[in-house]
């Protein structure tokens, strides 16, 4: 074992790049996928049926497919397509999709989308029927009912689960390195192993840094879940 | 990794017998897809059932071995454990070879190094999900078990095996669905799967799109079948439980 090679200057700037690569991916793809898992959501509890099917589809693709293809779909696949060739030297939107960071973030955003958006209609679905029926008696409209009383609750009650979902994101950006021109832990560790030749301390050392990540966002959700979850604990005498 | 540069620039529809060849052969290597996945399903559920006895087992060094075991591996991506054992795995291997004085080389197989890796890692959720189950299951059924003059093997195959096969089912198919999509990872150690192939494909003929879209569709098959199957499996075990109707 030859750690020394790790704690070269030139190889912590390294990882330190991937570090801020990976949860810059991370925390991106999160926003991105939380706000457009908050739309589909609505959708899929919604009253327009041709709305619930659409989003319904939608879930069901982004969740039966590895997100390995949908990365190569959108980098390789979308870049084929003469539309967008006819396109993405000027015109703004599609400008970006020449760059593979873009095309990352946009693949796992729409992931993690998907899999947010079922886990916050079934919360939407489990509020209790007392409570709705609270909003309505108080006079409040289908929208206030919605705004003030469900969402606030059905957030709060998708938190454990959606832990998971950004752990399981932190892990899933190690997909980047699969997308040329990348530069996050997993492809530095890459770039260690190619130049030395030493597989074992370069993947330990991206392990022992994811492993330290899930901790820290594990331990925040807990907390989290302490503060905002504590009205659902059973009380203490 | 080398994984080359950007490959498609233009769509061509010239080569429309050549491109029907290269659906033939992803569909080919979607059986290797699947066959590495049902492998390593059975390597997985092999740690699950081992991970369960040992954590169940009330055994400090064991519940200890096994705890680090399902929480080292859970906060790990699966690429850099199939990098890890791909790569470090084969150097590791001979350097022991050589230390023990022998002139052998060996190379692990992508295929072996998926399929350990994809196990040995989804090995950790079974645990849980298989010591969920046994927890489930009324203890005064192996008490009657061990009244009856059982072992504990034949009490586990008779008793609690038929039993929590129910309570593990909804767990054991999340898990499944998500195994089968990480085998798309293999392709990155160079096992020539259908997500390989594709890639290969797009490669050659510059239109990447319809094969990925070809790839996702296949997986959604794939997933799809297993879904109807497990469906069929949860209502052969659940025959005879009595559901509360509210």
């Amino acid at each position: 074992m030859e750690w020394a090679v790790i704690f070269e200057p030139v190889n912590l700037a390294l990882f330190g790049n991937g570090i801020l690569t990976t949860l810059w991916l991370l925390f991106a793809s999160l926003a991105v996928g939380a706000v457009l898992a908050l739309i589909f959501a609505l959708m899929l509890t919604g009253p327009w049926a041709s709305l619930r099917w659409l989003v319904g589809a939608y879930t069901f693709v982004i969740r039966g497919t590895p997100l390995l293809i949908q990365v190569y779909l959108i980098y390789y696949g979308l870049g084929q397509l003469e539309w967008i060739q006819a396109r993405w030297n000027d015109v703004w939107p599609w400008t970006h999709f020449k760059e593979p960071f873009f095309c990352a973030l946009l693949a796992f955003s729409l992931n993690t989308a998907g899999y947010t958006a079922e886990m916050l209609a079934g919360a939407i679905r489990e509020t209790s029927g007392g409570e709705i029926e609270a909003a309505h008696a108080y006079g409040m409209s289908r929208f206030q009912t919605m705004l003030r009383v469900v969402l606030p609750s059905a957030m709060r009650r998708t938190l454990p689960a959606y832990s998971n979902e950004v752990v399981m994101m932190l892990h899933s950006t190690s997909l980047a390195s699969a997308v040329p021109n990348m530069l996050d832990i997993t492809s530095a560790a890459n770039r260690i192993y190619a130049t030395y030749y030493l597989p074992f301390e370069a993947y330990l050392a991206a392990a022992a840094i994811y492993l330290t990540a899930s901790f820290c966002l594990i331990g925040f959700f807990r907390f989290a879940e302490g503060r905002l979850l504590a009205y659902l604990a059973p009380q203490k005498h | 990794m080398a994984l080359g540069g950007r490959v498609c620039k233009s769509v061509k529809f010239t080569r429309v017998t050549s491109m029907q060849a290269y659906y033939l052969v992803i569909l080919q290597g979607s059986l290797l897809t699947v066959g590495v996945s049902l492998l390593a399903l059975l390597v997985s559920i092999l740690f699950g059932l081992g991970g369960a006895a040992a954590k169940l087992s009330g055994n400090p060094i064991l519940v200890g071995l096994a705890t680090f075991y399902t929480t080292i591996i859970r906060g790990i991506p699966d690429l850099v454990l199939m990098l890890l054992v791909f790569y470090g795995g084969t150097i590791g291997i001979n350097t022991l070879l050589e230390k023990i004085g022998s002139e052998a080389t060996i190379d692990i197989e992508p295929f072996a190094a998926g399929v350990l890796t994809i196990g040995f890692i989804y090995g950790a959720y079974m645990t849980e999900t298989f010591r969920g189950a046994i927890l489930s299951i009324p203890k005064g059924q192996m008490e009657a078990a061990w009244a009856f003059g059982m072992g504990r093997f034949q009490t586990f195959v008779r008793i609690t095996l038929p039993q929590m096969v129910r309570y593990a089912l909804p767990g054991f198919t999340n898990i499944w669905l998500v195994l089968i999509k990480a085998t798309a990872l293999v392709s990155l150690i160079g096992l020539q799967e259908m997500t390989y192939l594709a890639k290969q494909a797009s490669a050659a003929t510059r239109s990447p799109f319809a094969f990925f879209l070809f790839t996702g569709a296949l997986f959604l098959v794939y997933t799809s079948i297993s879904l109807f199957v497990l469906k069929k499996v949860n209502a052969r075990y659940s025959l005879g439980t009595k559901r509360g109707t509210l």
